[in-house]
């Protein structure tokens, strides 16, 4: 009785596409042929190369060489490319196995449906059937292949890196090859003095920074907002919009804009500071004031989306709460101590910790303001507000340190995602997905 | 009593309007700043007051004559590059985050959690790799390498898009289906024209995305022809920032402007949107 359904199976397991063959579907049966004939076509001069080069990293150096009676310069194996394109032709390889494995399912399947007395489905059918039992996994292929091959392999080619000796001056292809050399990178950024101070001062910060800029940009969210909803206001929606200007500007541009309004010797606050007989003050230029500067020019970026947030959330408190807290006698901050302020924090936990995630990898403010600056003598590569991202921009980008900055970007990542992977857990989204509908 | 109170009610406005103008005027301040001195004859940072004795629009001319920028071209190339990811990146998050929020299949929960995990990686880690991908498909230096790494990119920001979709009552779609429809039909038919206000977050978010991007599009571009406006504006606070602050000034006003106003005028539905991805979580 199982006749049909284990030839097809075999015959697709010699060959994708033989089974279908056997199942009478030869549009289905020819195109597959020809996709592992074109696979196959593409792994057998590359696979073995693909593996050769990620487990050596090449071999050749680049030099010169003797042929004959003359020298010529001959060129060396480029480790890097040898690593990405390894990796690539290993995904690759991996989207055919997956499609080589669906094809034999789909001919054991046809198969057993023909052993039932079905006749297999034609081609008109076929469609509409993947169209329809199959339609999530049509809808997220293409996304899914797009995520493969510019975000999982780029972050595995990354992760690698942290593993090897990639770094100037002694170990930039193409003139000399890379090795692999286990944990030593990340002993180097835990053990060298000059290193562990450097990343010990630069988390430090960035830990302060994240603390500071989230509770800041949140609570004073909440100021504004309760100001705004605040009972016999006017022109609410007035002052939402001039609010929500900040954040409708381009940090791009506000950032830089912020940074000439802050220049110690030319810029408008300085000239009004000492239009008011002030002192003009190192905005930018002292270690500490630039880190306040950062606090306040951040709380300008940041506040306006707290305050869109909470006052959605403010609409949604149940007025009869306030009633009966008016019946009890209850202050106005009473209310909002006992009442406001719980409903809010509660419905907002999880973005909370979600900026907060977000404040560590915080690259624009930094970045754009102060560029990390005034240089810290101290430290390696970086200056006195670098945060660990913008230390691992410098890093790769001016100073070619390309382990390292793998290294150090591994440890971001598993703060920011053992934080938020926690409070994706903890949200009533996740808990209650299906309970909603 | 009531007068009291009437009084009281009085001065707790007052104070609270005082202290909303306050708020208005630092929100304001810096971006009426550059547009003033976008607007001041003359090259340097200083100027004596807020509001200059003299207008002028000259330093827009010079922006799009002066040979050493190419501001027109540049614009042009980032309306390209940022409609063009907007299209497919809202194509893509949409279709992507229906399958996500309405069918259980096997690996959903995974998707998900890799989408989340995926997002946490700090985005220019990955770019010595995509930079020698794109190296070798040939495609540096074009506007499509810009397009297709954005819009690829895009998709792991659908969070919000699937919470939306997930309010939506999935009676809705559980009747058009018993009437026959095709879950395409369904989405076509049903979904989008519910999902307006979700369409515009994405499509506006994508856009800025791609309208502002200088880290990622300087790596690629290198022709000057070829820059989008982020890159050039670089470039030009790199070169002239000190020397020639006015210009600057006018450059930030035509690259903010568009975008602040998209901002501003569609506020409804980037509230919606917010509020929607928060109360998600």
């Amino acid at each position: 009785m199982n006749r049909h359904r284990s030839t097809a199976a075999v015959l697709s397991v010699l060959w994708m596409g033989l089974g279908q063959l056997y199942n009478r579907q030869f549009v289905k049966g020819l195109l597959l042929i020809a996709f592992e004939a074109a696979a196959l076509l593409y792994f057998i001069p590359n696979l073995g190369k693909a593996v050769w080069g990620i487990i050596t990293l090449g071999e050749k150096t680049q030099g010169l060489e003797k042929v004959g009676k003359i020298m010529v310069s001959v060129e060396g194996d480029h480790s890097i490319y040898l690593l990405i394109s390894g990796l690539i032709t290993i995904f690759i390889f991996a989207v055919v196995l997956v499609a080589y494995i669906l094809n034999i399912r789909d001919a054991y399947h046809t198969g057993s449906l023909r052993d039932n007395g079905i006749a297999a489905a034609g081609l008109r059918s076929s469609w509409a059937n993947m169209t329809d039992r199959h339609f999530p996994y049509l809808m997220l292929s293409v996304p899914a292949l797009g995520v493969l091959f510019l975000t999982i392999m780029p972050i595995i080619f990354m992760i690698l890196l942290a593993f090897t000796n990639y770094s100037s001056p002694n170990h930039i292809p193409p003139e000399s090859l890379v090795d692999w050399v286990g944990f030593q990178t990340f002993r180097d950024l835990l053990t060298l003095k000059t290193w562990s101070s450097t990343f010990v001062g630069v988390l430090t910060w960035t830990i302060i920074w994240a603390v500071i800029a989230t509770v800041t940009t949140y609570f004073g969210g909440m100021i504004v907002a309760l100001l705004v909803e605040a009972k016999g206001v006017r022109f609410k929606k007035f002052w939402r919009t001039i609010f929500i200007i900040p954040y409708a500007i381009p940090q791009l541009i506000s950032l830089l804009v912020m940074k000439n309004l802050f220049n110690g010797q030319f810029g408008p606050i300085n000239q009004y500071l000492s239009y008011f007989g002030l002192g003009k003050l190192p905005w930018l230029t002292d270690p500490t004031w630039a880190k306040v500067t950062v606090i306040i020019v951040n709380m300008w970026i940041g506040i306006p989306v707290s305050m869109v947030l909470i006052m959605g959330i403010l609409t949604a408190i149940p007025k009869d709460l306030y009633e009966a807290a008016d019946v009890d006698g209850a202050s106005g901050f009473q209310k909002f101590k006992i009442i406001t302020l719980p409903f809010v924090l509660f419905a907002t936990a999880p973005i909370l910790i979600m900026q907060f995630a977000g404040n560590i990898n915080n690259f624009n403010v930094i970045f754009l303001l102060t560029n990390g600056d005034p240089v810290n003598g101290s430290y390696q590569y970086a200056g006195s507000t670098d945060l660990l991202v913008t230390w691992l921009y410098k890093l790769t980008l001016n100073n070619s340190k390309y382990n390292m900055s793998s290294a150090i970007g591994i440890i971001i990542f598993v703060i920011v995602a053992s934080l938020s992977i926690w409070s994706y857990r903890r949200s009533r989204s996740y808990k209650e997905e299906d309970m909603i509908q | 009593m009531k007068t009291g109170n009437k009084a009281s009610t009085a001065i707790r406005l007052t104070v609270i309007y005082i202290i909303l103008a306050i708020i208005a005027i630092c929100a304001i301040y810096p971006a009426l700043w550059v547009l003033m001195s976008s607007l001041r004859p003359g090259t340097s940072l200083a100027g004596s007051s807020l509001i200059p004795d003299q207008i002028t629009i000259g330093h827009y001319i010079e922006l799009f004559t002066n040979q050493s920028f190419q501001y027109g071209m540049w614009y042009i190339n980032t309306l390209k590059v940022a409609t063009l990811t907007m299209i497919f990146s809202t194509l893509l998050i949409t279709l992507s985050m229906y399958a996500l929020s309405r069918f259980r299949f096997r690996g959903r929960k995974a998707t998900l959690t890799t989408m989340l995990v995926l997002g946490m990686f700090p985005g220019f880690m990955s770019m010595i790799a995509i930079f020698i991908v794109l190296l070798q498909l040939n495609l540096l230096d074009t506007h499509a390498a810009l397009i297709l790494v954005y819009s690829a990119g895009s998709v792991l920001g659908g969070f919000v898009v699937k919470g939306f979709y997930d309010t939506i009552p999935r009676s809705l779609d559980e009747a058009a289906r018993i009437d026959g429809a095709t879950h395409l039909q369904v989405f076509i038919k049903i979904m989008l024209p519910l999902s307006r206000p979700m369409l515009t977050y994405v499509s506006l978010t994508t856009f800025t995305g791609a309208w502002v991007d200088f880290i990622f599009a300087r790596l690629v571009l290198r022709s000057k022809e070829n820059w989008t406006l982020a890159v050039g504006m670089w470039d030009l606070v790199n070169n002239f920032q000190n020397s020639n602050f006015t210009l600057f000034a006018a450059g930030a006003v035509l690259i903010a402007v568009p975008i602040t106003l998209l901002f501003v005028l569609l506020q409804r539905f980037l509230v919606q949107g917010l509020t929607s991805g928060a109360s998600k979580g």
